[in-house]
């Protein structure tokens, strides 16, 4: 209700915003319970719609609307669990939480403290259940310092951002700081940039701030596109406004006053939530003209993206806002000197916008104390693939890969062993067991012929085929070519045709030498980062894997197997009772029941090699070759 | 006015120039094909890359973008250079192995067979048709449609355009001889290197003094347009008009 009141009054100084600030807090209870109810994306496929909707009646229907809070907040993380329920203020932690549990969980937790043993976390590998959220073991190794406030407010309200200190470091900036200052502080904390580059972010702003011309625009790219990645979408979800007030104070510092959020337009709850938070903060002030009457002027636009994976690429983006095909330029000319109609224009990345508030309100050199040397601050990862605790995780630079997969993730399913790990999205490169200790930091994953791209990180384990995994990144990036330049557009096409004679028997000798051929013309010769890093995960697997290129092209084997033209399906006589499963699994009617206790027999010129027979085969006596 | 080195020789060129002009106006040779002086440079073809040295490392970049700067130094004829040149014809040699002008560009720079499959294509997607028709001509009658390895160059739905004016200058830029225009009695036709188009005609403009078919009627109507002509200037050929 306090939202509405104070939009008729535009904040119009900093202390103006403190005074609501308090007030806001004045009203809220701390010591009030209040259900927190996950609302990202991974939560809403488990329906926490319904989840919510259950407490909200469930509340009215027992009279305790004042007695107790319900909250929808963006995504926590442990996407895994879904639908997250948190009880503040203990912090009671529920996972796969159903719209049936809500009557007992208002019942007997909220009203009476009691705690519901099966909606507990169990930690796999002690057997324990964990009652508290800051002790499951996914969130304890995390420094969640973007991402922490995600589970605190919600997204559509601005009050509950301005009651965890939102919007202080707009006002520090524009009052106490000059646009230099600014700059100076960000320089010093060292932040690099988070959508794949890692180019220092205040070293842009410089550069920008000093370009010639009277316009500048500041972008926003949350054109997130890697495959298995949400780390932007779940951010600009969960607190659009940190992405809000991280633009604004850019603008300041380079001298802009229009900004644009591009973003996916597959993303339609955070275009949704950055719509709503765009109209909250001009309402309050905060954006539009004499914000917070330090007489700086800043309006924010959205533009959808039509989902084109190379429009992340920063002139190609450019170019689509400009209406035009989404197709990189050179960039011998810098975007900060010569952008967005051919202004100069900075464009950071979602996550990068998120770390400028709290490095302005808690200094360059707090900042500058996480992470490595070379790489500051904490960093959001996608964490997916064959790993136990799938979800986001946000940890401070120089984590070790094997904490991240081990200690946060929880290891890898099913007792297999773990292969590989892919970071950096689709031209990132796949980072093999013995380069688990290797710190996650941008110079490092860069030597090991990977990079830290915007986050993905993608867990393979011995199941997984290599040249297959290279030829699914090889397709994706073929597929999202734009096809201006040849080295990309027929160089890819190449690629995937070699890597594809490979997977499917008619690898030559020489394939491997050719692949590496073609990938110094992807590098050299490409116009933009998509194809220049393209053959990262051709080169990685060729790096670190090369034996099983070597088992596919000599061997005709797929030594995980995978690769369907070099596999054969077998029934092992003496473990298989005639049970008949396999018999009514197989699609082809490949295998022949032979009577019970008789073992049975499959026809290979009729298998087609789809594995039902060995899904469904609970005794192992189907074996792949 | 900057002073720069290609290959050694030190050479002046005017500020803002890009690597590819000043080299060309110094005769030395960078082979490019999706590069025209007619339109804005493109970067497409990478064929142009030469190798510079900045921040004490060599890389390469397009030399029909690069512009130069005081004491850049550009080598033409690296390793590296040669080896990216080489392995660019080998792609565009497998997609055009018929194309007279890449096989004998290829052999150029000792590409003589390609380790990929063949295919058979003759348009290699340089964009100059295209640009051409919008930058010069002014009607953007044909684009660049599709993404990737599906990218063409087309009209809209593949039909005749009708923005086209006839006029050839996408048969006239076309640096492999794709686009084929042919002039036969009244008609003119051309044939674009797409097999979802049909052949496009247009109707010639006969001179009223020698009786000549000289110009497509919509190319001469267009002109008389956006010069602000009386549509009877043409009805006489430029011969016999002098």
């Amino acid at each position: 209700m306090l939202g509405k009141e104070q939009a008729l009054n535009r904040l119009s100084s900093p202390d103006e915003l403190e005074r609501v600030r308090k007030s806001i807090i004045k009203q809220r209870d701390p010591d009030k319970p209040c259900i927190t109810i996950c609302s990202g994306t991974g939560c809403h496929a488990y329906g926490c719609e319904r989840v919510a909707a259950a407490f909200k009646q469930e509340v009215k229907q027992q009279g305790l609307e004042a007695k107790v809070d319900v909250r929808t907040t963006g995504c926590h993380g442990f996407c895994e669990r879904g639908t997250l329920v948190v009880i503040k203020p203990r912090n009671i932690f529920y996972q796969r939480v159903k719209v049936d549990d809500v009557p007992e969980i208002i019942s007997e937790t909220v009203l009476k403290g009691n705690i519901i043993d099966r909606l507990l976390y169990t930690d796999p590998n002690t057997g324990k259940k964990i009652v508290y959220e800051p002790e499951v073991p996914f969130y304890k190794k995390q420094k969640r310092l973007v991402f922490g406030n995600n589970g605190y407010i919600d997204p559509t309200l601005i009050d509950d951002y301005l009651a965890v200190g939102g919007y202080a470091a707009l006002g520090k900036a524009l009052f106490k700081m000059s646009p230099e200052e600014v700059i100076g502080e960000v320089k010093k904390s060292g932040l690099r940039g988070r959508g794949g580059g890692g180019f220092p972010t205040g070293i842009k702003w410089e550069a920008c701030r000093r370009a010639e011309g009277d316009t500048k625009y500041i972008i926003c790219n949350a054109d997130e596109g890697d495959p298995g990645a949400y780390m932007d979408r779940s951010l600009i979800e969960g607190n659009p406004h940190s992405v809000l007030e991280g633009m604004i104070i850019g603008a300041y510092a380079v001298g802009g006053h229009q900004g644009y959020i591009y973003i996916r337009n597959e993303y339609p709850l955070a275009v949704r939530n950055v719509q709503i938070a765009i109209k909250q903060a001009e309402e309050y002030g905060l954006l539009g003209n004499n914000i917070l009457g330090s007489g700086f002027d800043f309006s924010v636009r959205i533009n959808r993206g039509g989902g084109a994976f190379v429009c992340g690429e920063s002139s190609a983006l450019m170019a689509s806002l400009e209406g035009k095909v989404g197709e990189p330029r050179a960039k011998y000319i810098h975007t900060v000197e010569r952008g967005l109609w051919d202004k100069p224009t900075n464009l950071n990345n979602v996550e990068t916008w998120a770390n400028i508030p709290l490095i302005v309100n808690q200094g360059a050199d707090w900042f500058a104390e996480i992470g490595t040397p070379g790489s500051k601050g904490t960093k959001i990862f996608s964490l997916v693939g064959k790993v136990n605790n799938t979800g986001l995780v946000e940890v401070p630079m120089g984590m070790t890969l094997r904490e991240v997969i081990f200690d946060l993730g929880g290891g890898i399913p099913k007792g297999k062993k773990f292969k590989g790990v892919q970071t950096g999205g689709p031209s990132g490169g796949v980072i093999p067991e013995s380069l688990l200790d290797l710190p996650v930091d941008f110079d490092e994953l860069t030597k090991a012929g990977s990079m830290m791209g915007s986050g993905g990180m993608i867990v393979m384990d011995e199941d997984n085929c290599m040249v297959d995994i290279a030829k699914y990144f090889i397709n994706f990036l073929e597929g999202e070519s734009c096809g201006k330049c040849v080295p990309c557009r027929e160089g890819l096409k190449r690629m995937r045709e070699i890597l594809t004679d490979i997977t499917e028997g008619r690898g030559k000798e020489g394939d491997i030498e050719l692949l590496e051929r073609l990938s110094t013309v992807l590098i050299d010769g490409s116009l933009c980062a998509l194809g220049a890093t393209a053959p990262n995960p051709v080169l990685t697997t060729i790096r670190y894997f090369r034996d099983e290129y070597e088992a596919h092209i000599k061997d005709r084997k797929c030594p995980a197997g995978v690769c369907k033209e070099l596999i054969t399906y077998q029934i092992i006589e003496e473990k298989c009772p005639g049970c008949g499963l396999c018999v009514k699994a197989c699609p082809t009617e490949a295998i022949t029941f032979m009577g019970k206790k008789k073992p049975v027999i499959l026809d290979q010129e009729k298998c087609i090699k789809c594995g039902a027979c060995y899904d469904v085969c609970k005794l192992g006596a189907i074996k792949v070759e | 006015m900057v002073t720069l080195s290609i290959d050694g020789r030190e050479v002046q060129a005017e500020e803002g120039a890009t690597i590819l002009e000043v080299a060309r106006a110094h005769n030395i040779y960078i082979p490019a094909l999706c590069y025209h002086e007619e339109v804005a440079p493109y970067g497409a073809c990478r064929l142009c890359m030469v190798e510079i040295a900045a921040d004490g490392r060599e890389k390469l970049v397009a030399s029909c973008l690069y512009p130069v700067e005081e004491g850049l130094i550009v080598k033409t004829n690296t390793d590296r250079v040669i080896n990216n040149r080489r392995i660019i014809m080998e792609l565009l040699l497998a997609r055009c192995p018929n194309n007279k002008v890449i096989q004998d560009l290829a052999r150029q720079v000792g590409v003589d067979k390609t380790p990929f499959k063949l295919e058979d294509k003759q348009c290699i997607l340089c964009g100059l048709c295209v640009r051409a028709c919008e930058e010069v001509v002014g009607v953007s009658a044909i684009s660049l449609v599709n993404r990737g390895v599906n990218r063409q160059v087309a009209s809209p739905f593949y039909e005749a355009p009708d923005a086209c004016i006839g006029c050839g200058s996408c048969a006239y830029i076309c640096p492999v001889n794709a686009i084929k225009m042919e002039d036969i009695g009244d008609t003119r036709t051309i044939t674009m290197p797409n097999p979802k188009m049909k052949k496009i005609e247009f109707k010639l403009k006969k001179c009223k003094v020698c009786g000549k078919y000289w110009a497509p009627e919509r190319q001469l109507e267009y002109i008389a347009r956006i010069a602000g002509l009386a549509p009877e200037t043409f009805d006489v050929c430029p011969d016999c008009r002098q």
